[in-house]
């Protein structure tokens, strides 16, 4: 199934006071793709992330969103097309969970009405009971405040999903819970997601492929099952540590 | 005469020697959260400004509150009137804790929060508006809360340049070793600031993100 990418990275490196945090990326997403970002704390996956939705700009290359370079998008109404998830604290503490799902739609200047409906809908299709959109961010547990920054990102039904370790900071069985619902969401939704994890079983789990990065670097892009069956050093290294923990 | 019997006789030049201070006060305080929350927000986002304007601001902070009198002394406008120049004085050493405070507060707002509201294409005034002013609101009120008592107690020593207000009563008793006078001016004056810094303190921790 030969589509044109919706996301590219040409070459793509990225320096922050002088030391370079991503070098010489080169990666083409495809639409309704979910592409896990793997790596260890520091190897560069968050600031991948963040290289999309122009929240830092590239020091070399280009990376092309709808074939449109991010130093060309202007930099709002980008984002506004882009959902964006991150660890539980994202979420705006004085603001109800109504009031945190309805951002995007509100900022884009929606009816109340269509908002407020909206808002319905959305704590529905994550599982909610419609009485949490009254409540504070510090009145949920995790598992629910992961809930509404999942919501969020999907208010204005944008095209794109950016999520950034999003279940990292969960219990294990609120973050399957949570995989799970994500996995039926993308069924219907058909977004295309880029995920950022360091849990190879989450990221076996969710992506439909996983970049492994180390340092800076992407090392290898590969479907699910070419990577519990690749011999290379570093993705053997990772499938090890992970069956070493099975039974 | 008890000090009982002082206060009584004249408490109608101490009432409107305390309104003649709480406007002293009320309209520095106003002068300088209008300039310097605005000048603090700036510094917020002009990185290179931050060093200089609160270098500024401390200086001023330090030098001695007679000496700036005089110092404002020949400014045309200000020096015709001292309640002008008490005001502009005390409007002053108001600026550094309002500027700091503001600063520190935006400053102090969540970084993972500031990004979120970024990456979800907000521009700077909404994120300003939305996010970074309510989430840094107590930390500003405690800036403004620091300043008011800081104001009540040296606008007693703007009677010395005949401004008015509760240092009347604290300079014609010591010019007159009269402790009842002196402290006709100052137990007002400390009842003030007592006053102002619970209220101010209330309305902090009300307004403290929970």
């Amino acid at each position: 199934m030969p589509t044109d990418p919706v996301i590219e990275f040409k070459n793509v490196s990225f320096a922050l006071n002088g030391g370079a945090l991503v070098s010489g990326l080169n990666l083409a997403i495809h639409p309704g793709e979910t592409v896990v970002f793997l790596g260890r704390t520091g190897s560069g996956k968050t600031t991948t992330l963040k290289l999309i939705n122009n929240l830092h700009s590239p020091t070399q290359g280009d990376v092309l969103v709808k074939t449109r370079s991010t130093r060309d998008w202007d930099p709002i109404a980008l984002r506004r097309m882009i959902g964006y998830v991150i660890q539980e604290i994202g979420l705006f503490p004085h603001f109800t969970v109504a009031r945190n799902i309805g951002l995007v739609p509100t900022l884009e200047n929606w009816p109340a009405e269509r908002v407020h409906q909206r808002i319905q809908e959305l704590l529905r299709l994550v599982g909610l009971d419609p009485q949490f959109a009254v409540r504070y961010p510090r009145e949920l547990s995790g598992g629910q405040r992961q809930r509404v920054g999942v919501a969020r990102a999907l208010a204005a039904d944008p095209p794109f999903l950016l999520m950034d370790e999003p279940f990292g900071a969960l219990d294990p069985i609120t973050r399957m819970d949570l995989q799970n619902q994500f996995l039926s969401l993308q069924q219907r939704l058909a977004k295309t997601v880029v995920f950022v994890t360091h849990d190879l079983h989450e990221a076996l789990r969710l992506g439909t492929r996983i970049a492994l990065m180390e340092a800076g670097k992407l090392v290898t892009v590969l479907t699910p099952q070419q990577f519990m069956k690749s011999d290379q050093q570093l993705v053997k290294a990772y499938v090890e540590a992970f069956t070493a923990g099975q039974p | 005469m008890t000090f009982w019997q002082f206060i009584t006789q004249n408490r109608l030049q101490i009432l409107s020697l305390t309104a003649e201070h709480l406007r002293i006060v009320g309209i520095s305080i106003f002068l300088a959260a209008v300039v310097g929350i605005p000048l603090g927000i700036l510094i917020s986002r002009r990185p290179f400004l931050d060093k200089p304007v609160l270098g500024i601001a401390n200086i001023i902070q330090t030098m001695p509150s007679l000496a700036l009198f005089g110092f404002l002394l020949p400014v045309p406008w200000i020096g015709a009137r001292a309640d002008r120049l008490a005001i502009l004085a005390l409007a002053l050493y108001a600026l550094l804790p309002l500027i700091r405070n503001t600063y520190t507060g935006i400053k102090g707002v969540d970084r993972s929060i500031v990004e979120a509201a970024r990456g979800m294409g907000m521009t700077d005034r909404q994120l300003l508006w939305q996010v970074e002013l309510p989430l840094s609101l107590n930390v500003i009120i405690a800036g403004i809360r620091v300043a008011t008592v800081i104001s009540v107690g040296l606008a007693t020593i703007a009677a010395a340049i005949g401004a008015g207000g509760l240092g009347e009563f604290i300079f014609r008793g010591l010019a007159m070793v009269n402790n009842q006078e002196i402290l006709a001016g100052a137990v007002p004056a400390a009842l003030l600031a007592l006053t102002a810094d619970f209220s101010l303190g209330r309305l902090e921790k009300w307004l403290a993100p929970r």
